[in-house]
């Protein structure tokens, strides 16, 4: 294969490396992509194909029973997991929409300049810097119904009634009833991750060009209407990912549940990674694990494509934003 | 194969820092380095087993992460002291970290020679091939069954060879706050060990404004509390082999029933968080508490609380407890030199001699002759709770039998915290366990 690329007799060749010079580059990425993504991947659909306990001396060829098995009602595998993905489609659709929205609000008023902003920005970014087994113990004690700072708080300041009057129990049941149980883990979890997504906010407001405010200012645009016509449209490629991101993340909660409930009530708060985790390491299942594993991450895939072509960038309307992806 | 609908896309745009020329030839350095460093270390400590001094290495894992786990390094380096030429390092993890790194660990060579198993997973580590027999152990260190609690003897047999060595009982005690009881006006030297005086020992507490006895529906301790009670009024949790269930029965629904009647009675406050149940009587907000030995030293600790033990009172028909047991087991892993089997072998017999200083870490001896000795009875706590031996009672001795009494635990969490009837949570949770049960049998009997 030849680099030259004649275009005009007095042109030099355009000058390039080697045809390996971009796979040299690659190759460390290549080395621990390959290493710790695709072959483990590759291995995991392969022992999803099995009866696999990697200590047990055969390890039956089952073709796509696991996979069966998880669409077959009689199976214990198919109630297990399929509650198990009700709790994390719950979650997802609980979370996500405060995920969204909150941080953007809070950014939109961090966006201001007033004395204490640098501060307040630190504040809001402070609880993600904490492990999620500190979050876990922590709320536990915050939340317990019965010994729970919350649940004393409440009664301190009468605001207990109002809970009792919308069904809550009494004491407020915040980890041993639902609808209970996941208010409570959205809740920490909003408060835990809140400002992961209130900074990528703030960069992708920071983002948007003064010259827009002002001319819609000029044009007489409320404050409403700078918002929604300046603001948002130009914040699309990061609520996108946000939105992406978020609902990934969301769809991956583990710790919260399974440190402040266990699970419980029942196998309520039991998500999908919970059953999976103890389906392949719990009962060695690892075959059946792997299969629930890769319809997960097909489900989520899907749902992440969704995301983009939802909140793609529409031909036709606004100018290109090079600069996300430069 | 396309990766874009397996793994989740990474952040765009989240490293972008442009790599220059130099980076990049450090960066290979670095790889290389790297490389090299971990080819040097892979032929590892564990490979040839004995060190420069001549001494033994031996590793030993466990999941004292408690009181027991101080106790458990002294006798560890009191047995090095004694023995030059073994050197045994203890690690302690959590006991759910445990059991997921040790099969990992093992397999690739890199686990511990010696290590501590519950009764209940010993079957499951034996038909997975991580452990190796151990008759000749017992036969060296003539233990005989008549020196230990039966089923506990029993339990460490799996396919008619014996795989673990019991160190200890761990029951279910009843833990009473003293000074509450006192309040109430009952006498703290004897409390209720019936079902009638229990019951009125609850409504006098209740008249004074104390839920006596908190419900946990939790494994720790609620399922442990049902486990027992089962027992008591006369049920059972599996039949005699282990192969289906028996707790949907009347004798179980009846245990089940009594827990949560005390909900509805008011004995409990209701929706009993985690560890609510044994913090509670800390604070004196309750009186009773059923929690396992091990909570011995943790409330030893509290400075100004008056707390006592004893036996669990006879709530049903029969006197019985539920009970766990550690046991010593040898792993399965290749490069073991024979030069480790027989010191692990030492340091398992050694340490089988010493269980009452064991007791001092809140057990109690699996050993007859260490609960006779003095030294125990002298463990005002440990041996009141060992006063029931011979009522105790454990898991059927059965591979993979943890993963159906989780089921158990599910319908108990239902019923406690009222959204499920008792005898419905029951039935469901047994027709799950028995499909379970089925699985791990065509699993392991293979």
């Amino acid at each position: 294969m030849t680099a030259a690329y004649a275009s005009g007799p007095t042109r030099r060749p355009l000058r390039r490396g080697a045809p390996w010079t971009p796979w040299a580059f690659l190759a460390p990425f290549l080395a621990v992509f390959g290493t710790f993504v695709a072959l483990p991947a590759v291995r995991g659909l392969w022992m999803s194909l099995h009866d696999w306990d990697h200590l047990m001396p055969d390890k039956p060829f089952v073709g796509l029973a696991n996979y069966t098995a998880l669409l077959d009602p009689t199976s214990v595998l198919f109630q297990r997991f399929w509650d198990g993905m009700t709790a994390t489609g719950t979650f997802v659709l609980a979370s996500v929409p405060f995920l969204v929205t909150l941080p953007l609000l809070l950014a939109t008023a961090l966006n201001r300049a007033f004395p204490g902003r640098t501060f307040l920005r630190a504040v809001v970014f402070l609880p993600y810097v904490l492990g999620v087994a500190v979050v876990g113990v922590l709320f536990r004690f915050v939340l317990d119904p019965n010994l729970g700072v919350l649940n004393h708080l409440l009664g301190v300041t009468g605001l207990d009634r109002v809970l009792h009057l919308l069904g809550a129990g009494d004491p407020v049941p915040w980890l041993t009833a639902q609808p209970w149980a996941w208010v409570s883990l959205v809740g920490v979890t909003v408060w835990w991750t809140l400002g992961f997504n209130t900074i990528i906010y703030l960069a992708g407001l920071q983002d948007v060009p003064r010259e827009l405010y002002d001319a819609a200012a000029v044009d007489g645009a409320s404050g409403r209407q700078r918002f929604r016509h300046v603001t948002l449209p130009g914040i699309r490629p990061v609520l996108a990912f946000v939105v992406t991101m978020t609902v990934l993340a969301s769809a991956n909660m583990f710790g919260q549940a399974d440190l402040l409930t266990g699970g419980g009530p029942g196998t309520s708060t039991r998500t999908a990674l919970m059953v999976i985790l103890d389906t392949g390491l719990g009962r060695y299942e690892m075959g059946a694990a792997a299969a629930m594993g890769y319809v997960l991450s097909i489900g989520l895939g899907v749902v992440s494509v969704v995301n983009f072509v939802a909140l793609r960038e529409r031909d036709g309307r606004g100018r290109r934003r090079a600069r996300r992806t430069s | 194969m396309s990766q874009k609908t397996l793994t989740p896309a990474r952040p765009p745009g989240a490293s972008r820092t442009a790599m220059s020329r130099r980076g990049f030839l450090a960066g290979l350095g670095a790889v290389g380095l790297g490389a090299t460093v971990a080819a040097c270390s892979s032929g590892g400590p564990s490979a040839s087993g004995t060190s420069a001094g001549g001494t033994v290495d031996l590793t030993f894992w466990n999941g004292f992460t408690g009181g027991d786990g101080p106790v458990m390094q002294d006798l560890v380096d009191r047995f090095n002291a004694e023995h030059p030429a073994i050197a045994v390092r203890m690690t302690t993890m959590e006991w759910a970290d445990f059991h997921a790194k040790l099969p990992a660990a093992l397999t690739s060579g890199r686990g511990p020679h010696l290590a501590i198993q519950h009764l209940d997973s010993l079957p499951t580590s034996a038909a997975r091939g991580l452990l190796l027999p151990l008759d000749d152990v017992a036969e060296d260190l003539t233990l005989t069954s008549d020196d230990f609690i039966g089923p506990v003897w029993d339990a460490g047999l799996y396919d008619g060879q014996r795989y673990g060595i019991p160190l200890d009982v761990h029951p279910l005690g009843f833990f009473f706050n003293t000074r509450v009881l006192a309040d109430a006006g009952l006498d703290p030297d004897a409390p209720p060990m019936d079902r009638e005086s229990y019951e009125a020992a609850l409504d006098l507490l209740l008249d004074r404004g104390v839920a006596g006895h908190w419900m946990s529906p939790h494994t720790f301790t609620g399922g442990q509390t049902l486990q027992s009670l089962i027992w008591q009024f006369g049920g059972d949790l599996f039949d005699a082999e282990g192969a289906t269930t028996a707790w949907a029965r009347d004798e179980g629904v009846e245990a089940l029933s009594w827990m949560v009647d005390a909900v509805h009675a008011g004995w409990s406050v209701r929706d009993v968080g985690q560890d609510a149940d044994i913090i509670a009587l800390q604070n004196g907000q309750a009186a009773f508490n059923w929690n396992g030995i091990w909570s011995v030293n943790t409330l030893d600790q509290i400075s100004g609380l008056e707390w006592d033990v004893r036996r669990l009172p006879r709530i049903g028909s029969v006197d019985a407890a539920w009970a766990g047991s550690h046991n010593f087991v040898l792993t399965k892993q290749r490069g073991t030199t024979d030069a480790q089997l027989e010191a692990a072998r030492t340091f398992v017999s050694w340490v089988s001699q010493q269980s009452a200083a064991w007791a001092v870490g809140g057990q109690v001896p699996a050993r007859l002759s260490a609960r006779d000795s003095a030294e125990f009875a002298a463990l005002g706590p440990q041996s009141a709770i060992a006063e029931q031996a011979d009522d105790l009672r454990f898991l059927p001795s059965v591979p993979g039998i943890g993963d159906a009494i989780g089921e158990l635990y599910t319908a108990l969490n239902e019923a406690v915290l009222l959204t499920k009837d008792p005898r419905d949570a029951l039935r469901d949770a047994a027709a799950r366990a028995d499909q379970v049960l089925a699985d791990n049998r065509d699993r392991y009997d293979a």
